[in-house]
C-alpha cells in the first residue's frame, strides 16, 4: 500500500491539479493539515472520508470560496496561493453538488445555457432557440442522455437531472468535474447510468473527483482513492488495492464491526407481528400487496425507487389512505385510519424525508421527542417541561445524541443527530413495529453504524423492524430477510442463504432470482 | 414576556408619552376608559384570530360575523323578546358552529382558509343585510337590560367591565396557548403540519378546534360590539374588523405562515392599534388619514422586526459556527 501520495507515478504527463501541503484552520480547529494530492488528466479520483474529515473544506478551496492559510494549489501548471471563484471556473473546475441547482420549471437547454443563451441579432435580444438546440445536442450526447433538449427538467429523474448538471459543466469546457455525493439519493439502476457517464468523462480526458459514502461505487469507478481523515491524508489506494475494507480501515482507523454485528445470522424470529394482506396503495391501486413482518426480525424492503415501498410504509402508518385490503397487528385487524391510530398501536415510522416529515426543525430536541406522547408529559393537559426534559435527557444519553443540551433547536444538529432524534421520539414509547424509510441516507459512516446497532437491539428486544433501503450493501448487510418490491407488489422474499446483489436486482426488475436450493425462500 | 413583546410595549409607552405631551387629554379618565373598552372589544376578536393564524390559517369572515351575530343578538332580545342569557348562549353556539364548518371545510375538504373565509365574509354580510331588509337593528325607546348592560358596557370602579372580561379571557387563553398540550399542538402544526401529522397528532381536529375557538370569541365580541353601539346597520357594522384583528396579530409578532406569536403580543398589538386611532383623534389629524397612519405603522413595525430577526439569525449562525468549529470537529 502506498501511504505517501506524491511518489505515485500515475502517468508521465503533468497533473491537471495538484495540491501541496495545503493547510486551513478555523478558530479552534484544523480543517486541513498539510494535505497534498494530485489529479491527472482523465483520472477518476475517489475521495472518501467521514463527515468532518475535511472534504467540504477541500471543496471550498477548489471552488475558490475559501483561501488556504498556506500551501499551493496548482491548476494546469499555474500555481496559486489560493483560488478565487473566477480562477476556479476559468481554469475549468466544475462542481455537481448533491443538491442540484437546476430550474425545474425550465427545459434542459435553458438550464444548460442559463444566462449564456445565444441571442438573435436585433434590439429585442431574443433567444436563438435553433442555435441553442444545436449547442445542447452534442453535450447531451456526450453524457449519454436519453432525453431531448426541450424536456422540462421537472419531468426528469434525479439521475437525468445530474446528467444535465454534468452537461452544464461540459458546456463551460470543464477539465475537472467534482461530483459531491451524486449517488446518495439515486436508485440502483440510475446509479449505473451515472457511473457510465463518469467513465465517459474519463475517456474524453476530463478528470473527475468523485466524493461518495457509497464505497462499492467508488470501488467500481475510481482509478485511485484518496482517503481523508481529520484533515490529513490518511492514505492513497492505487487501482489494484481499492477495496471496501481498505477504504473503511483508512477512513476510521478501525473495522466496522457494527454492521456485521447487526447481521449476525442464526436468529429465530418470533411470530407474525404485522401483516398486510392485499393492501392497495394510491401508487398502485390495481396491485394488491401482502407482507408479513415477524417479531424480532429486521426485514429489509428493497426495490427500485417508485416500486411502491414508501407508499406501503405510509399506508401501514396511516398517513395515506388504504384503498383496500387489511392490516393486522398481533393477529388483530386494525383500522389504521390515521398516523395517530398507528402510533396508538405502537406502529412507528421513521420517514424518508427527515427535515420535512421526521422532525420539526424549529422545536427543541426535547419538544420533538415528547410530541407524539405529549399527554404522558402533561398534568391536567398542561405540559410539564420537567417531564419532557427528563425523557429527552434519557434518550440523549441512550442514543448518544451530540448536542449542547436537550433544549437545543433540532435544526442546528447534523443529519445523523437529527435522525437520532427521530428515533428517540419513538424509542421513548415502546415500539411494537418500527418502520424505517431510508434511515441512513445522507448520514456519515459512524452514525450509520450506530443506527444499525440500534435496529438490531430493537429486534433483539422483540420489535418487528421493517427497513426500506436503496443502499444494496445496507439491505444485504443488515437484514434478516429481504422482501423485494416490483411495481407495487412484493416480487419475492429472500432468506439469508440467498442474499446477493444479483438476486435483489433480479427481483427488483421482476425476474426470478437464482436460489441455492430448489425449495428456496421465494414465496 | 419575550423581547419582541417588550419592544412593542416600549413603543406603546413612547407613543403614549408623545401624545400626552401634545394633548394631555390622552391620560384623562374618560379617554382611558373609552380606549380600554375598545381595546377589550377588539382584543377578544384578535385573540380568536390569533388562534387561527398560529395554525397558518386566516379568518377573514370575522367582520361580517360581528355584523351578523350582533344583528341576530339584538333581534333576539329586542324584537323576539328572548331572555338574554338564552340569546347569549345561542349566539356563542352559532359562532362555534360557524367556526366548526370553516375548520371542517379547510381540513376535511382541503379548501384554502383564505377562500373559505373570504366566502364567509361575503355570505354573512349578505345574510345580515337580508335579515334586517337592509334596515337597522336596534333597541326600542326605553328598552332596558340592566344586567346585560352592566356586564357589557358598564364599569366597576372606573374600569370598563369589558376590559375585565378581556383580562380573564387573555389569562385563560394564555394558559391554553402557551402551557397546554393543545397549545403545543397548535405551534407544531403551524411550524410544520406534515411533521406534526407524522408524529401522530390528529392535526385535522386541532385545526378545527382553532377555528371553533375563533368562532366563539368572535361571537362574544359581536355581543360586546352590539351592546356598545346599541344599534346595528348590517351594511357597515364590523366592516374591516377582520383586518384590525389580523393587523393586531401581525403587529404582535405572529407570522402569517403560522407557528409564531404570543398571546401577550396580540394584546399589545391591539393596544397599539387603538392607541393610534386615539392619536389621530386627539392630535387633530384628519380622520380620513386614519387607515393610512395605521398601515404605515404596521408596515414599519413589521419591517423593523424582520430586519432585527435577520440580524439576530446571522449573529446566532456566526456564534454557532464558532462553537461547532471549536467544539466538535468530527461531526
Amino acid at each position: 500500500m502506498n501511504y505517501s501520495d506524491t511518489s505515485f507515478a500515475q502517468s508521465t504527463t503533468a497533473p491537471f491539479l495538484s495540491l501541496e501541503a495545503v493547510r486551513k484552520t478555523y478558530p479552534g480547529v484544523v480543517a486541513l493539515d498539510g494535505f497534498s494530492m494530485e489529479v491527472g488528466p482523465g483520472e477518476v479520483i475517489g475521495l472518501v472520508g467521514e463527515n468532518g474529515a475535511g472534504k467540504s473544506t477541500l471543496m471550498k478551496i477548489l471552488g475558490g470560496v475559501t483561501r488556504p492559510d498556506s500551501g499551493t494549489v496548482t491548476v494546469d501548471g499555474v500555481a496559486h496561493d489560493g483560488l478565487t471563484v473566477e480562477a476556479s471556473i476559468g481554469s475549468g473546475i466544475a462542481f455537481v453538488h448533491q443538491e442540484l441547482n437546476l430550474f425545474e420549471n425550465l427545459d434542459v437547454a435553458a438550464n444548460i445555457f442559463f444566462g449564456r443563451e445565444p441571442l438573435k441579432a436585433g434590439p429585442l435580444r431574443l433567444v436563438d432557440r435553433v442555435r441553442l438546440r444545436e449547442m445542447v445536442a452534442p453535450l447531451l450526447k456526450r453524457v449519454g442522455a436519453n432525453f431531448s433538449a426541450d424536456t422540462p427538467v421537472a419531468s426528469l429523474s434525479l439521475a437525468q437531472q445530474q446528467m444535465v448538471e454534468i452537461a452544464k459543466a461540459l458546456s463551460i469546457r470543464a477539465r475537472l468535474v467534482i461530483l459531491d455525493e451524486p449517488t446518495s439519493s439515486l436508485p440502483i439502476a440510475e446509479t449505473e447510468k451515472l457511473l457510465d457517464v463518469i467513465k465517459g468523462l474519463r475517456a474524453e480526458g476530463i478528470s473527475v473527483i468523485f466524493i461518495s459514502h457509497r464505497l462499492h461505487e467508488v470501488e467500481r469507478v475510481a482509478d485511485r482513492v484518496v482517503v481523508l481523515r481529520d484533515g490529513m491524508l490518511a492514505g492513497t489506494l492505487p487501482k489494484s488495492e481499492i477495496n471496501h475494507d481498505q477504504m473503511v480501515k483508512l477512513m476510521i482507523g478501525r473495522m466496522l464491526k457494527e454492521r456485521e454485528k447487526a447481521a449476525e445470522a442464526g436468529r429465530a424470529p418470533g411470530g407474525v407481528a404485522l401483516s398486510a394482506s392485499a393492501v392497495r396503495t394510491t401508487a398502485y391501486p390495481d396491485h394488491p400487496v401482502s407482507l408479513e413482518l415477524r417479531r424480532g426480525e429486521i426485514l429489509g424492503l428493497a426495490g427500485l425507487v417508485g416500486s411502491g415501498r414508501t407508499e406501503l410504509a405510509r399506508v401501514l402508518f396511516g398517513i395515506d389512505e388504504r384503498l383496500g385490503g387489511s392490516v393486522a397487528l398481533d393477529g388483530k385487524t386494525l383500522g389504521v385510519g390515521s398516523a395517530a391510530d398507528a402510533v396508538a398501536n405502537g406502529i412507528f415510522l421513521v420517514p424518508e424525508d427527515r427535515k420535512l416529515t421526521g422532525i420539526l426543525l424549529d422545536l427543541s430536541i426535547a419538544q420533538n421527542i415528547s410530541l407524539p406522547n405529549l399527554p404522558a408529559h402533561a398534568k391536567r393537559s398542561l405540559v410539564s417541561t420537567g417531564a419532557e426534559i427528563a425523557t429527552a435527557e434519557k434518550q440523549k444519553k441512550a442514543l448518544g445524541i451530540k448536542a449542547p443540551s436537550v433544549l437545543t433547536r433540532t435544526g442546528t444538529l447534523s443529519g445523523g443527530n437529527q435522525q437520532k432524534v427521530v428515533l428517540a421520539k419513538w424509542l421513548a414509547m415502546n415500539p411494537k413495529v418500527m418502520i424505517l424509510d431510508e434511515p441512513t441516507r445522507g448520514i456519515d459512516i459512524g452514525a450509520k453504524a450506530e443506527i444499525y446497532g440500534l435496529m438490531r437491539s430493537l429486534a433483539d428486544a422483540g420489535v418487528a423492524v421493517l427497513m426500506i433501503s436503496s443502499d444494496m450493501e445496507e439491505v444485504i448487510g443488515v437484514s434478516d430477510r429481504i422482501a423485494v418490491m416490483h411495481e407495487g407488489q412484493v416480487s419475492g422474499i429472500l432468506d439469508r442463504d440467498d442474499f446477493s446483489q444479483e438476486n435483489v436486482l433480479l427481483l427488483a426488475v421482476g425476474k426470478k432470482p437464482r436460489l441455492t436450493q430448489a425449495a428456496g425462500g421465494v414465496q | 414576556m419575550s423581547k419582541k413583546d417588550l419592544g412593542l410595549l416600549i413603543l406603546i409607552l413612547v407613543v403614549g408619552a408623545v401624545v400626552t405631551a401634545i394633548n394631555p387629554r390622552f391620560l384623562s379618565t374618560i379617554n382611558l376608559a373609552n380606549t380600554s373598552n375598545l381595546v377589550a372589544l377588539f382584543g377578544i376578536l384578535s385573540i380568536g384570530q390569533a388562534f387561527v393564524i398560529i395554525t397558518g390559517g386566516i379568518e377573514l369572515s370575522v367582520g361580517s360575523l360581528v355584523a351578523l351575530l350582533g344583528t341576530l343578538f339584538i333581534d333576539f332580545i329586542a324584537v323576539r323578546e328572548m331572555n338574554w342569557p338564552l340569546a347569549f348562549v345561542l349566539i356563542i353556539a352559532l359562532g362555534a358552529v360557524i367556526g366548526f364548518v370553516h375548520g371542517w371545510l379547510i381540513t376535511r375538504l382541503k379548501m384554502q382558509p383564505f377562500v373559505v373565509t373570504l366566502c364567509g365574509l361575503l355570505i354573512y354580510r349578505g345574510v345580515a343585510r337580508f335579515y334586517t331588509a337592509d334596515g337597522t337593528a336596534g333597541f326600542a325607546f326605553g328598552q332596558n337590560f340592566p344586567d346585560l348592560e352592566f356586564l357589557t358596557a358598564g364599569r366597576s370602579g372606573g374600569l370598563p367591565n369589558s376590559f375585565m372580561a378581556l383580562i380573564v379571557i387573555a389569562i385563560v387563553m394564555w394558559v391554553v396557548l402557551h402551557r397546554s398540550v393543545f397549545g403545543r399542538y397548535l405551534y407544531a402544526i403551524g411550524k410544520n403540519e406534515e411533521a406534526a401529522k407524522y408524529s401522530g397528532i390528529r392535526t385535522g381536529r386541532v385545526v378545527i378546534a382553532a377555528y371553533v375557538i375563533c368562532g366563539v370569541l368572535t361571537a362574544l365580541s359581536a355581543i360586546y360590539f352590539a351592546m356598545y353601539t346599541r344599534s346595528i346597520s348590517p351594511a357597515s357594522h364590523g366592516q374591516f374588523y377582520e383586518l384590525y384583528a389580523i393587523a393586531a396579530a401581525v403587529l404582535g409578532g405572529f407570522s402569517l405562515r403560522g407557528g409564531e406569536g404570543s398571546l401577550v403580543g396580540v394584546i399589545l398589538g391591539t393596544v397599539l392599534l387603538q392607541e393610534l386611532q386615539n392619536l389621530v383623534n386627539l392630535l387633530g389629524i384628519p380622520s380620513s388619514l386614519n387607515f393610512a397612519v395605521m398601515g404605515g405603522v404596521i408596515l414599519i413595525g413589521v419591517l423593523v422586526d424582520q430586519q432585527w430577526g435577520v440580524f439576530r439569525a446571522r449573529r446566532r449562525m456566526m456564534e454557532a459556527t464558532r462553537r461547532n468549529v471549536a467544539g466538535a470537529p468530527a461531526e
